[in-house]
């Protein structure tokens, strides 16, 4: 990055700011975040570097990241920042952008994990982890990772055959549509 | 007392014997937990990773279920307790959005959302001084001398605007009153609430071996016998994924070390459990039979 020269926008202050309810102008770059992120041994570009990009606009660098995709959610940065943003909610809405955007997500997997979960909710609404976890392994292609460790939980009676449903499934669905332009 | 009482998806599945456990404790203590009729999911990681709107009306849902039934919210599952709680401080910003989803969501459940619902996480009711009088005296059996480590994980305490109940959520102490309650020893350590990678463990399960390798390591390092988790997810994972090379450490729900101490009945729950925690207890003397 060093030697490029980047020109400065201000495009994805607002949509971004607005979508992840964070005051990403009140970031002075202290490092505070990416000190105490717990991934970052895993990530392109560090929790800092987020809040910085979207201040600098550089949109195709943010969606195509494997960042925005692997952050945990765990939240140690936003209870760390002393200007109070949560990069977990930019980040959010950095994914939610990319998949409106058609952008490929740089981690796959974690896409398609989110996607299977929200579709199992969405047709029960309850998670079934079975069910789930057979809808994620068809989409990745990662038939035997985790099995044994499947059958373990299995015999202990920890994972259940059968979903769970709603008895009021009409109310559910009616709130679960209200959505307006959600992805799920 | 009474309380209405949100399992959530994990209670009801992989974490079966955190809610056996939680409403076996409070059934010992008098409190009575009535089950939320219809809850839904809360949306989870996922929800609000994918779909905003989701990540507030799924926890609405419940939240305008829990207030027609009119008593304090009990919610033993971190990631639940978590999504509950930043709904409500969603809805009571009072932004147009927020405004709107209550309309709508008064439209289909019949009754909106009016922000008078206590959410309170099971270990917040169980340090309630209301909760710690009907444990004082009734503990049966001393855990004395048990080395364990409290591990709060994110959820319960972050962001601490929204979800602590900890005077310091830095350095949560609760669950450490709770076992020291118990007999038990509460060892300081370094990893109480560093993340065990959450619902990461399917879709990158090394990356999730990884960070619960450090969190196991620095347990040990404090000297403990095993680990105690008030998090469905943590627990499965710190259960489930210790890395091959040490001896696995047994991972507890907390209610599970409080029921140990009332005399209850643990075997059920303990069964449960992937890394087999029978011996430990056995060579302290908790469990006569199994």
């Amino acid at each position: 990055m060093a030697e490029q020269q980047i020109v400065p926008s201000h495009q994805l202050v607002a949509p971004v700011g607005r979508q992840s309810g964070q005051p990403v102008s009140r970031c002075y770059q202290c490092h505070k975040c990416t000190a105490g992120c717990p991934v970052t041994m895993a990530m392109d570009l560090m929790p800092h570097q987020v809040v910085r990009f979207v201040q600098l606009g550089l949109e195709e660098e943010l969606l195509k990241s494997k960042t925005i995709w692997q952050c945990a959610a765990c939240r140690t940065c936003v209870s760390r920042c002393p200007n109070g943003i949560d990069i977990a909610a930019i980040n959010d809405a950095l994914k939610q952008r990319a998949l409106a955007k058609g952008v490929q997500p740089a981690l796959p997997e974690v896409a398609a994990f989110h996607q299977a979960f929200l579709a199992s909710v969405k047709s029960k609404g309850r998670v079934h982890e079975l069910g789930m976890m057979f809808a994620f392994k068809m989409k990745t292609g990662t038939y035997f990772q985790d099995v044994p460790l499947g059958l373990k939980m299995f015999r202990r009676g920890k994972l259940r055959l059968l979903p769970e449903g709603l008895k009021n499934k009409a109310r559910f669905r009616a709130l679960w549509q209200g959505e307006k332009g959600g992805q799920a | 007392m009474k309380l209405s009482y949100y399992p959530g998806c994990s209670l009801h599945s992989t974490a079966a014997e955190f809610s056996a456990s939680t409403e076996a404790v409070f059934k010992a203590l008098g409190v009575e937990l009535q089950e939320l009729g219809d809850w839904c999911c809360c949306g989870a990681t996922s929800g609000h990773s994918l779909n905003s709107y989701l990540s507030h009306a799924l926890p609405l849902h419940n939240l305008i279920l829990a207030e027609a039934a009119g008593n304090d919210l009990l919610v033993p599952c971190a990631a639940c307790y978590n999504s509950l709680k930043a709904a409500q401080t969603f809805m009571a910003g009072g932004s147009q959005e927020a405004r709107e989803l209550n309309r709508q969501a008064g439209q289909i459940l019949g009754r909106e959302y009016r922000g008078e619902v206590r959410v309170r996480h099971v270990v917040d009711m169980l340090a309630d001084p209301r909760i710690q009088t009907l444990l004082d005296g009734k503990a049966k059996k001393s855990l004395a001398g048990l080395p364990l480590v409290a591990y709060y994980g994110c959820l319960l305490t972050r962001p601490p605007k929204v979800a602590s109940f900890e005077a310091n959520p830095e350095q949560p102490r609760l669950m450490d009153r709770l076992l020291a309650l118990c007999g038990a020893t509460p060892v300081g350590w370094t990893h109480k609430n560093e993340c065990c990678g959450a619902s990461l463990a399917i879709p990158q399960p090394q990356l999730v071996e990884q960070l619960v390798g450090k969190i196991t390591a620095a347990a040990r390092y404090a000297g403990a016998a095993a680990i105690v988790t008030a998090c469905p997810l943590c627990q499965t994972n710190l259960d489930s994924r210790q890395p091959a090379g040490a001896e696995p450490l047994p991972v507890f729900f907390i209610t599970e070390i409080i029921g140990l101490a009332l005399g209850l009945d643990a075997a059920p729950w303990l069964k449960k459990h992937l890394v087999d925690p029978l011996p430990l207890l056995r060579q302290q003397g908790l469990l006569v039979a199994s």
